[in-house]
């Protein structure tokens, strides 16, 4: 009987096409957003995402996220390094200086001062040049998203200089940055030179990086510098949750994506549901026939869930084909780079799509289910 | 002779309190095997009802039913629905044919459901269908078919998986005459049978010849049964 209740669902191409666009739009609206959102949740915690050299970050204990950093007095970093399963402990400076290039165009920008002995904290993903090129003098590395916005139509190149602060700054290489929250560029320097190309404070250090020794645990070790020093210390992945957690609760971002994708659910399963329960309401005669020629319930049930699965798949296949069609072309795009269909998300909307049909086949099984075979009886 | 439906004392209720109605009050009625029965009436007099009661669509609200020796009414659920679907078939005044299947697909619905493979019922269905001189319609969908045509693959359908007993509604009220004579013809020809019992509700006066019993019927009871012409045997014979 499976083939039956498949030429009954396709047989109405109207409303089999209807729901199929439903679920498709509902499941590509869900997951476009969800999508992005995701993208942007990552862009808030990217520069620590970047950073993969240290295992904790040490801070001042207000800090709530990344962008808003209260600088450590300079003895922060000796009291981090006393502290046992300390491998290594250096200096992190971040400020939002604005970079002009020699063409007169600028742009508040991500800073991140670097130990200047070991590079702790540099980019491991680069396009030109190299991290060592940073031991030069005025030596700056831009992410290449920024380097097009300073430098608009030009190939990515070495040797342009920059002005911050009054200082000059020559692009010695050229990374492949995680895209940040605020679209700025970053630019890596050496400490030493960081703390130059933004109004001198007096104190500077942003965080110290720490590194645990192997067999530490980096979340006891961040425990320990917490209760030895007084600072904060957390994990890179806590203070990603952490700068997360901070922009859900102090935005709108969550409320507005959250409304999308309400109104996608909403629209797919009112829709759906909606078109799926006319066309059971259109062929009772035919359910009734069905019934009356000694179709059982359960078979009857079967033959409409099997409708709705057909539905659902179809519509979350295409939904997710635009979604990915959709990406395949933004992901290209400097502004919305990184963004991505991931397969949670897939995995989500699928879950979604299967509610969705759920709900639709629901209101009609029980249709079909209180229906007497006798009405087939009646002219 | 062996009864096909012997009913006693049926009655039937719809609804509660003030707007209980009362269908069918208290009637008898025999149908043997082999006979053509017609029920006749004015509309609203209860035929639908009682053949929705031995059909075993509806429950009798009282009174003792026999289909083919069996009290359906003593079976679970599913044992009367599988009943219904080895010994039952309907004929519908409005066809009620799938829409989306083919006429050879419509007509084999009954086999599907007894879980007989696609193909092979299939083929069955156009070997009836060709019997009844649709042997070019058998893929033709009911859109593309007259109504004389949908109420022949109706009929193959009602027939195609060899009831005991059919169950015919209106069959010919949704048809001109010349059509409505052909259909009750071929009815007789393949439906009447020794082993078979056909039941036929009609407003029809023109087809009234086909029946070897005409149970007249008013407000819920059968006021009188008189023997029919028995024309439907006499083509059956000849066939």
């Amino acid at each position: 009987m499976n083939f039956v209740a498949v030429r009954m669902l396709t047989g109405d191409r109207a409303k089999y096409l209807g729901l199929i666009f439903a679920i498709a739009f509902s499941s590509f609206l869900i997951a476009q957003q969800v999508s992005i959102f995701s993208g942007l949740l990552n862009r808030m915690r990217s520069q620590i995402l970047d950073v993969t050299d240290g295992d904790v970050w040490v801070m001042d204990p207000a800090t709530q996220y990344v962008d808003e950093v209260y600088a450590l007095r300079d003895d922060a970093l000796y009291r981090v390094r006393g502290v046992p399963g300390i491998r290594w402990a250096v200096p992190l400076f971040k400020g939002q200086p604005v970079a002009r290039a020699l063409n007169g165009r600028f742009r508040a920008a991500i800073l991140l001062g670097l130990d200047d002995s070991s590079l702790a904290g540099a980019p491991h993903k680069m396009i030109l040049g190299s991290i060592e090129s940073l031991r030069d003098p005025d030596a700056v590395i831009i992410d290449l998203a920024g380097f097009h916005f300073l430098f608009p139509g030009l190939p990515p190149r070495l040797g342009d200089v920059l002005e911050m602060n009054d200082r000059r700054a020559r692009i010695v290489g050229i990374s492949d940055a995680s895209a940040p929250f605020t679209s700025f560029p970053v630019i890596y320097t050496r400490y030493s030179l960081a703390v130059n190309y933004v109004g001198r404070q007096r104190t500077q250090m942003s965080f110290v990086l720490a590194k645990a020794q192997p067999g530490t645990p980096p979340a006891l070790l961040a425990k320990r510098i917490q209760e030895a020093t007084g600072l904060r210390g957390v994990t890179g992945d806590e203070f990603g949750w952490m700068t997360i957690g901070y922009y859900m609760r102090h935005t709108g971002i969550p409320v507005n994506f959250g409304l999308t994708v309400a109104i996608g659910l909403i629209v797919g399963t009112v829709v759906a549901g909606q078109t799926f329960y006319i066309f059971t309401i259109e062929n009772l005669k035919q359910f009734g026939a069905l019934k009356a020629i000694g179709v059982t319930n359960a078979r009857i049930v079967a033959m409409i869930l099997l409708q709705a699965l057909l539905v659902g798949v179809m519509g979350y296949s295409i939904g997710m084909g635009m979604t990915a069609f959709f990406f395949a072309i933004t992901t290209h795009q400097e502004a919305t780079r990184g963004i991505v269909l991931l397969w949670q998300v897939m995995a989500a909307s699928g879950g979604i799509v299967l509610f969705i049909v759920s709900v639709a086949s629901l209101m009609s099984i029980r249709r079909v289910l209180k229906l007497e075979p006798a009405i087939v009886f009646r002219g | 002779m062996e009864h096909a439906v012997r009913a006693r004392g049926i009655s039937k209720w719809f609804g509660e309190r003030e707007a209980r109605i009362q269908a069918l009050r208290r009637l008898d009625l025999d149908i043997g095997m082999g006979e053509l029965a017609m029920l006749v009436g004015p509309s609203g007099c209860g035929k639908t009802t009682l053949i929705s009661v031995v059909a075993g669509l509806l429950d009798a609200s009282e009174g003792d039913l026999e289909v083919l020796g069996e009290q359906p009414v003593r079976m679970a659920t599913r044992q009367r629905i599988l009943f219904r679907r080895r010994n039952l078939g309907f004929v519908f005044q409005q066809f009620n044919l799938l829409p989306a299947l083919t006429a050879a697909e419509n007509v084999a619905v009954p086999l599907f459901v007894s879980g007989w493979k696609r193909k092979t019922a299939v083929e069955k269905a156009a070997d009836l269908l060709a019997e009844l001189g649709m042997a070019d319609r058998v893929h033709a969908l009911p859109s593309q078919l007259s109504g004389g045509q949908q109420q022949r693959v109706a009929m193959a359908r009602a027939l195609v998986h060899d009831p005991r007993l059919v169950v015919c509604d209106e069959p010919t009220s949704a048809l001109d005459a010349q059509a409505g004579h052909k259909v009750m013809e071929l009815l007789a020809e393949i439906a009447v049978r020794p082993d078979r019992a056909v039941i036929v509700v009609t407003h029809d006066n023109r087809v009234l010849d086909f029946a070897d019993t005409i149970a007249h019927m008013e407000d819920g009871r059968i006021t009188h049964v008189e023997p029919g012409a028995g024309m439907a045997r006499a083509v059956a014979v000849n066939q």
